[in-house]
């Protein structure tokens, strides 16, 4: 089984990948991030091909990959929010702004909307403490997310997807 | 023409200031004026962001939380009298009430612009260095009383001596960039607003200990401070400051940004060189010392991104003219950053003994909702949550740890009487729990019996037993953890108890009221 080379797509992509990165086993963050960037989550068949190519066990390439709260093992929505949970946007109620958005959603942080369209995560600071609460959405930071921005920022994103 | 600034700042963007840039540039098109707009950096007073400024021959003026629909009034009034006019930039007084060494640059230029970083006295610091020996650089450090800004407080210039004095092929500079404390960005600012101070302060590092690549491990949710940084390290290299042959002196430095994975213990020195290695952040024990084993086991450099871009002003100015700031040990100036509920957030720049008071009342305005003060976290997650009776205290290493909490990162997080701290201390547990390594019982396993006895004594079960077995539970955290995750988890839990006992009262005081 081990020696057997997988021709999965997945496999494929993450060789490439390391490649890339001179399959050098001390590059494998990067590589992770790169593949996840480019398939949307860490593929369970890219795990044997990634720890193949940098000379390391599978063990420790899951390792690495369960370790790390970014790396995602599963297919996440077209869209990510990220909601800040951590201690200054607690104090401007960011709370409310994180159960008004699982209603608005009806998932649970953790969660990827029935429709695919949006994965909703709680995350422990955005560095944007002084515009609480604060949110990010596929990269972009947003401040002072009331409800009712929540409410517009959601409803951006809808829009999007019906154009 | 005229020359408009709007920022580019992550957190300028986030209320606005893209909108804001590009309404702008339509606005100009439709009246066929020409407009020079430069994205710059923040100034830090994120409260007035987006704050657009336009250059006059008087000096910068100010327009504060603009937005796009102020854009047509603000052409009409050609930038002069308008409601969101501020007047000169450097007369705010928050702005001007500030000691500026670190962020004296911030929010001028565009952040990597090689040329306006010069023009605006950058890479002096470094041109001293160049001229002056490896052990030379390391007393110059010391000698001005530099601690590390990432927490500890650890003498810069002594570890730069130990890693300067290590007799390896191969030394690195390791630049803490995680920022993973709540009520902290002072990092994010300054990479995303100059991001060359840093860049010259991790340079000059290298120079003294003889370090030839250098890393700076950035979290993964700054995504934009990620992109400056390394335009900034490409402009760095291009222009000669970085790379085979620095400024022509023959000496070498590479710098290459790492990306975080989503995990506040990589903040943790041994961790995050874990990570730069590409393993799991599991906490290395100490000795070796990082100094003398640090990355890939060589002598390593690893300091936090404030205490790095303070080295570009110290050799530039001298060790005197740093020290002069501060007080008691506490020498120089610190980054605070007010957060929170806080009418004025942003960051504040101050030498060391300005009163939390000062800070919170006199920079921030107090309370964004109004309501009165009733609690103040400072040095993030694992620090201490103080009084509204503690707010006289100064701002200095020594006087916060003899009141049972720290300065940490400068974070200053605060909250009004809606808070509720029993729940405050619940999720200083929760945190401790899914953020550790794990490689300790204490602080895996005792985080989590925490979150469960809080829970108790909330349900106001067995309340006494359970407040005793939460003291205990803290000292055997405190006790046995291998790093300060677990081992200062009890400070937030702790000064809650302690100052705040009604809040662990709560079922019991509404079954006396029935
Ligand atoms: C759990 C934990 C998280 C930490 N997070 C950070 C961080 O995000 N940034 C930082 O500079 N230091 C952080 N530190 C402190 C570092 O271990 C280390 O002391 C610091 O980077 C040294 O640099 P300095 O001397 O310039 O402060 C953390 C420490 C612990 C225990
Ligand atoms: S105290 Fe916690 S985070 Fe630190 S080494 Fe131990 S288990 Fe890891
Ligand atoms: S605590 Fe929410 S952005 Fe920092």
């Amino acid at each position: 089984m081990s020696d057997k080379i997988s021709t999965t797509p997945e496999a494929e992509l993450a060789r490439n990948i390391c490649a890339s990165f001179g399959n050098k086993a001390s590059e494998l963050l990067e590589i992770l991030h790169e593949l996840q960037h480019r398939h949307g989550f860490v593929p369970e068949a890219a795990i044997p091909a990634i720890a193949k190519a940098v000379n390391l066990s599978r063990a420790e390439v899951h390792g690495v990959v369960t370790f790390y709260h970014d790396y995602r093992r599963e297919k996440p929505g077209r869209h990510i929010v990220k909601i800040c949970r951590a201690e200054a946007c607690q104090s401007m109620a960011a709370e409310e702004t994180c159960s008004h958005a699982e209603r608005k959603l009806k998932v649970k942080l953790g969660g990827t909307t029935s429709d695919g369209s949006v994965t909703l995560e709680g995350v422990f600071c955005l560095g944007n403490c002084a515009l609480s609460p604060a949110v990010m959405i596929d990269d972009k930071l947003h401040g002072r997310v009331t409800p009712q921005r929540m409410d517009e920022l959601l409803g951006g994103l809808a829009r999007k997807a019906a154009e | 023409m005229i020359t408009i600034y709007v920022p580019k700042d992550s957190a300028a963007v986030s209320v606005g200031a893209d909108s804001v840039a590009s309404a702008i540039a339509a606005e100009a098109v439709k009246r066929g004026q020409s407009v020079n707009i430069i994205r710059n950096g923040s100034r830090g007073m994120f409260f007035m962001e987006p704050l657009v400024e336009v250059a006059t021959d008087k000096g910068r003026m100010a327009f504060g939380s603009v937005t796009a629909s102020d854009v047509p009034s603000l052409f009409d009034a050609k930038f002069g009298a308008h409601s969101k006019a501020l007047g000169l930039t450097e007369e705010i007084p928050y702005l001007k009430n500030q000691e500026r060494l670190i962020f004296a640059r911030a929010g001028l230029n565009d952040p990597v612009a090689v040329e306006a970083y010069q023009a605006s006295g950058g890479y002096k610091g470094l041109a001293k260095a160049l001229g002056m020996t490896g052990a030379a650089i390391a007393a110059e450090v010391t000698e001005s009383g530099l601690r590390g800004r990432g927490g500890a407080g650890f003498p810069t210039g002594i570890k730069w001596k130990t890693v300067h004095d290590a007799v390896a092929e191969q030394k690195y500079i390791c630049c803490n960039a995680d920022e993973g404390d709540s009520g902290t960005f002072a990092d994010r600012l300054i990479m995303e607003s100059d991001p060359l101070t840093l860049i010259e302060g991790m340079t000059i590092a290298a120079i003294c200990v003889g370090a030839t690549e250098g890393y700076v491990y950035i979290r993964s949710e700054y995504p934009d401070a990620i992109s400056i940084m390394k335009q900034a390290i490409a402009n760095a290299e291009a222009a000669g400051f970085l790379g085979g042959n620095i400024c022509g002196s023959g000496k070498a430095f590479s710098l290459k940004v790492r990306v975080g994975a989503g995990a506040y213990i990589c903040g943790e020195e041994t961790a995050m060189l874990e990570s730069i290695e590409g393993k799991r952040g599991m906490v290395r024990p100490k000795p070796p010392i990082p100094a003398l084993e640090g990355l890939f086991g060589m002598p390593t450099v690893i300091n936090n991104v404030l205490s790095l871009a303070s080295v570009p002003a110290i050799l530039a100015e001298g060790a005197a003219f740093y020290k002069n700031y501060g007080m008691g040990r506490s020498r120089g100036t610190q980054a605070f950053q007010l957060a929170g509920n806080i009418k004025q957030g942003g960051l504040v720049e101050k030498a060391f003994g300005i009163t939390l008071r000062q800070l919170i009342e006199d920079f921030g305005g107090g309370t964004f909702t109004g309501k009165p003060l009733r609690a103040v976290q400072v040095g993030g997650p694992l620090g201490s949550y103080l009084p509204a009776s503690k707010l006289d205290l100064p701002m200095d290493y020594e006087t916060f740890a003899a009141n049972a909490a720290m300065v940490g990162h400068g974070g200053i997080v605060v909250f009004d009487t809606s808070v509720d701290m029993a729940k405050q201390a619940r999720f200083a547990m929760e945190f401790c729990a899914a953020e550790s390594c794990g490689k300790c019982t204490p602080c895996r396993i005792g985080s989590t019996r925490g979150v469960e006895v809080i829970d108790k004594i909330i349900a106001g079960e067995a309340r006494e037993q359970n407040l005793v077995l939460l003291e205990d539970l803290c000292q055997t955290m405190t006790d046995g953890s291998l790093c300060a995750m677990g081992g200062l988890t009890p400070m937030p839990v702790l000064s809650a108890v302690r100052d705040f006992p009604e809040d662990f009262d709560r079922p019991a005081r509404a079954q006396a009221a029935e």
